[in-house]
C-alpha cells in the first residue's frame, strides 16, 4: 500500500433482483479481497442450498435474519483495497420501505452505483435511486447495466437504455454519470473486461473507481470551522491554554486569517493551529485540529468560525438581528449570500427552508416540538410549514400535512437558537442537519437545506 | 519554507489521515455531548490505536474520560503489562474490572476452567457501566472484523439490558451523531469501524506505537487441535495423545488466552507484518478465534445479550 491511498466510499443501489450482492461479491472476489474462511463458509451455504456454482451474494448477507429470509435488511460496510485506492462500500437494500436506509448511506458516500437488469431497462426504483442520489447530492453515479449476458450482450440494448438513462439524469441535475454494461455473474466488465463486451471501450467498473477525481468533492473555498469540544487543560505547563477543537468542514485556514465567529459576528485572528503532531501554518477540510485565537472571546459549542473577508454583510446580517419571527426570505441567498469573488458567506437564522426525508415509523407531529442537530449545534425546532411531498417515483408534488416514514418533503422550520448555515449545495457538511424525536431519542429524519 | 510542506501534505492526505481525522471527530462528540464516557482499552492492537486517537483528540487536556478494562483473567500477561504500561506513561486513570468479581457475586458461574471466557465478558461489563453509571463506552471494534459488526452503527445505542437490537437501529447520517440517551441506557461507540486490519497496523507503524510482543513473531510451545494452532499456557494443556511442539508464531488478534490461536509466521518487525497481512488468505478472527467458528452467527448472537 502506498503512502498516497485515497479513500473512496461509494454504495450501491437496486432491488434484490438485480444481482447488487453478486456485483459486490465480483468486486471483492475478483479483486482478491475474499479470504480463503469467508470463501469457504459460502461455498458451503450454497452447496447447502443445492445450488450449482458458489452464491457471491451471500458474502454481505451478515444477520441471521437475512440469511434465513435471503434478504438484506439493513447498511452493512464492506472494505477493500487495491494499490490505488482503499473502498469502503455502504451496501443498501433495494426494497420499497427501505428508502431510509439509501438516504443514510449515501449521506456520506462519493459515488453511487445504480444497478439496472439489462432485460428490464429503465425502471421505477431506477428514477427513485436517481431522485434519492441527487437529493443527498451524491457527486458521481455509475450506472451499471448488469446481466448483459442475458441479453447477449447487446450494444444496441446498452445504448437504448443509457440514452433513456441520460434523460432522466439530466433533468435530476445529476452531472457526472458514468454508464457501463457488465455481467456481475459472469464477471464481466467489473474487474476484469472479459471477452465478450468488446466493444465497449470505456472503464470497467474497478478502474473506474479508482479513477474518478474526487479532490473536488469538498468544498474548498468557503472556511468552515464548527466549534466541537473547548480544550482547556488547566495545568501548570499549559495554565492559559485556551484552544476550540473541531474539524474543518469546509475550506482552509492559516494562522493570522482573520475569522468571524458566529452568531455572535465578533471577529478576531488565528493564534496557531495545534495538533498532536505539532503546530502547523495551514489546515484544511476535512483535518481535524485545534485553533487558539488571537483574542479571549467567549467562543462555546456549536458557534461557527468563518474566514473574516468578505463576510462583513454576513456579519452585519446576524449583527441586525437575527430575523425571528419574519417571514422566510423568497429565495434562497437573498439576504446574505451575496457572492464575492466565488466565495459564499453562510446564513444565520432561526428560519429556514428544507428537504426533510422522514426516517421514522412514527410520523411527524406538526404540533410538538423536535431537537434539530446542526454540524455541532442542536437546537429546539417547529416545522412551521409542510409544503409538498414528493412522490419519489413520479416526481409528482403532493400536498401533504403528515410526514411518514420514507416521505420526502419541503418544510419551514423554525429554531430556537439561530443556526449557521450554508445551503446544502454548497456544502454538505453545513447545509444538513439531523431532526430528533425527544421522547424516544431516535433520529426521525434527515434535513437538506437550501 | 513550511508553507510548501504544508502544500505538500494537502497532496498527500492519506486514506490514514481521513480515518485519523474521522475517529477524532467521532471521540470529540462523546467527550462534548455524554455526561459520563468511557474508553474500553485491553491493550490490544486496536485499543492502543485508539489511545492514540484519543491523545490526537484531547491533548494537551487530560482524556475526558478513563480507561476501563474487563479482564477475563485468561489474558495473555505481556498484553496485562502492556495495558498497565501504557495508562501509566499516559497518567490517565485505568479502571480494572474482573470477572472474577462477577464470579464471587455470582452473577457469572464458570462450569469448565479451560473455556472461553468471552460470552461472560458482557456480565461484567453491564455490572461495571451500572457501578460508574457510564452513558457511553467507546470501544476499538471494527467493521471488517465481523459480519455483525459490518452492519453496527459508529453510535450503537443498547437499551436498559444492554442488548443491540439490529433491526432497529437509528439511521447516521453524514457525520452528525445522535448521542441522546434515557438514563439508564447506554451507547457504545466505535471511532474506529471504517478501520481495515491492514489500516491499524500501517497506522502502528507510522505512529511508531509500543504494542506487546507477542503480536511479533516468537516461539512458542503449541497443539495442534482441528486444523488450529492453540498456544499452551497454564489454561490450556495438551489431552492424551496430543503432541506439544515448538513453533514460531505471532497472535494477529489478542484475546482470551483459550481461545485465541496464533499464525504461525516469521514476521518480527511492523513492516513484515504489513506485508504478511497484505497477502494473507485468511481473515483476522477465522484465523484466530474459536469461539467464532463455532456459529455463523456467534458474534451477532453475542453482541444482543450486551457484549461490545
Amino acid at each position: 500500500m502506498s503512502n498516497t491511498t485515497q479513500l473512496l466510499r461509494f454504495i450501491t443501489a437496486g432491488s434484490v433482483d438485480d444481482g447488487k450482492s453478486t456485483l459486490i461479491g465480483r468486486l471483492l472476489h475478483d479483486s482478491k479481497s475474499i479470504f480463503e474462511d469467508q470463501f469457504s463458509a459460502i461455498s458451503k451455504t450454497s452447496e447447502k442450498r443445492g445450488m450449482a456454482a458458489v452464491d457471491l451474494s451471500l458474502l454481505t448477507d451478515g444477520l441471521q435474519a437475512e440469511r434465513e429470509q435471503g434478504i438484506t435488511i439493513d447498511v452493512a460496510y464492506r472494505y477493500f483495497a487495491t494499490p490505488k485506492r482503499k473502498f469502503i462500500i455502504g451496501d443498501t437494500p433495494g426494497h420499497e420501505q427501505y428508502t431510509r436506509n439509501m438516504v443514510t448511506a449515501a449521506s456520506t458516500a462519493n459515488l453511487v452505483v445504480i444497478l439496472i437488469d439489462a432485460r428490464k431497462g429503465v425502471l421505477t426504483q431506477t428514477r427513485r435511486h436517481s431522485f434519492l442520489a441527487s437529493l443527498v447530492g451524491v457527486p458521481h453515479v455509475v450506472l451499471a447495466v448488469n446481466k448483459m449476458d442475458m441479453v447477449d450482450y447487446s450494444q444496441e440494448r446498452f445504448d437504448e437504455i443509457v440514452a433513456k438513462y441520460k434523460v432522466f439524469a439530466a433533468q435530476l441535475g445529476l452531472h457526472d454519470v458514468h454508464c457501463i454494461p457488465l455481467s456481475a455473474l459472469n464477471g464481466d466488465m467489473v474487474v476484469d473486461r472479459g471477452d465478450k463486451l468488446d466493444w465497449y471501450k470505456g472503464p470497467a467498473l474497478l478502474e473506474l473507481l479508482e479513477k474518478v477525481e474526487i479532490d473536488h468533492d469538498v468544498n474548498t473555498s468557503d472556511f468552515r470551522f464548527p466549534v466541537q469540544w473547548v480544550c482547556r487543560p488547566q495545568t501548570d505547563e499549559h495554565h492559559d491554554f485556551r484552544g476550540f477543537a473541531g474539524r474543518i468542514e469546509a475550506g482552509e485556514v492559516s494562522v493570522g486569517d482573520e475569522i468571524t465567529i458566529l452568531p455572535s459576528a465578533r471577529t478576531t485572528r488565528v493564534k496557531e493551529i495545534s495538533t498532536y503532531d505539532g503546530k502547523l501554518q495551514t489546515a484544511f477540510a476535512p483535518q481535524s485540529v485545534t485553533l487558539t485565537l488571537e483574542d479571549e472571546i467567549d467562543v462555546s459549542r456549536g458557534d461557527m468560525f468563518v474566514s473574516a473577508d468578505g463576510t462583513t454583510r454576513c456579519a452585519n446580517a446576524a449583527g441586525a438581528g437575527v430575523p425571528s419571527d419574519g417571514p422566510l426570505p423568497q429565495t434562497a441567498g437573498s439576504a446574505s449570500n451575496v457572492s464575492g469573488a466565488g466565495t459564499h458567506f453562510p446564513k444565520v437564522r432561526k428560519e429556514f427552508e428544507a428537504t426533510l426525508c422522514w426516517l421514522s415509523e412514527s410520523p411527524l407531529d406538526k404540533n410538538r416540538k423536535y431537537l434539530v442537530k446542526h454540524t455541532t449545534r442542536t437546537a429546539k425546532a417547529l416545522f412551521s410549514r409542510l409544503d409538498y411531498r414528493v412522490d419519489v417515483n413520479t416526481l409528482e408534488r403532493h400536498s401533504a400535512d403528515k410526514l411518514h416514514m420514507n416521505d420526502i418533503a419541503r418544510v419551514a422550520i423554525k429554531t430556537q437558537q439561530p443556526l449557521v448555515f450554508d445551503s446544502y449545495e454548497i456544502d454538505r457538511a453545513t447545509g444538513s442537519f439531523i431532526v430528533i424525536d425527544e421522547a424516544s431519542n431516535n433520529t426521525v429524519a434527515a434535513g437538506m437545506i437550501a | 519554507m513550511k508553507l510548501v510542506e504544508d502544500n505538500l501534505r494537502k497532496h498527500t492526505f492519506t486514506h490514514l489521515d481521513a480515518l485519523e481525522s474521522e475517529s477524532i471527530h467521532i471521540m470529540r462528540e462523546v467527550a462534548a455531548e455524554c455526561r459520563n464516557p468511557a474508553l474500553l482499552f485491553s491493550g490490544g492492537k486496536d485499543s492502543i490505536v485508539m489511545l492514540r486517537l484519543a491523545e490526537k483528540a484531547f491533548r494537551p487536556a487530560k482524556f475526558p474520560f478513563p480507561l476501563v478494562h474487563i479482564d477475563t483473567e485468561h489474558n495473555f500477561p505481556e498484553v496485562i503489562e502492556c495495558r498497565d504500561k501504557l495508562a501509566a506513561d499516559l497518567g490517565e486513570r485505568l479502571i480494572v474490572r474482573s470477572l472474577e468479581d462477577s464470579i464471587k457475586r455470582g452473577s457469572i458461574v464458570i462450569k469448565d476452567e479451560s473455556k472461553p471466557r468471552n460470552p461472560f465478558q458482557s456480565v461484567t461489563l453491564l455490572e461495571t457501566i451500572a457501578e460508574f453509571g457510564f452513558d457511553a463506552c467507546l470501544g476499538g471494534a471494527r467493521r471488517d472484523e465481523e459480519k455483525a459488526r459490518a452492519k453496527e452503527r459508529i453510535f450503537s445505542f443498547r437499551d436498559e439490558f444492554g442488548q443491540w437490537d439490529p433491526k432497529n437501529q437509528r439511521p447516521e447520517l453524514w457525520d452528525t451523531y445522535n448521542t441522546r440517551v434515557h438514563a439508564g441506557e447506554n451507547i457504545r461507540v466505535f471511532p474506529i469501524s471504517n478501520w481495515t486490519e491492514m489500516d491499524i497496523w500501517e497506522y502502528i507503524g507510522r505512529e511508531k506505537l509500543h504494542i506487546p510482543n507477542i503480536y511479533f513473531a516468537h516461539e512458542r510451545e503449541v497443539i495442534r487441535r482441528n486444523g488450529n494452532v492453540i498456544p499452551m499456557s497454564h489454561l490450556v494443556q495438551p489431552k492424551p495423545g496430543e503432541k506439544v511442539e515448538i513453533a514460531t508464531v505471532r497472535f494477529r488478534t489478542v484475546g482470551d488466552m483459550t481461545c485465541t490461536a496464533p499464525v504461525e509466521s516469521n514476521a518480527r518487525t511492523v513492516e513484515e507484518i504489513i506485508e504478511e497481512t497484505a497477502t494473507t488468505r485468511i481473515t483476522e478472527r477465522g484465523a484466530t478465534r474459536m469461539d467464532d467458528q463455532t456459529s455463523d452467527a456467534s458474534m451477532e448472537l453475542r453482541k444482543k445479550e450486551g457484549y461490545f
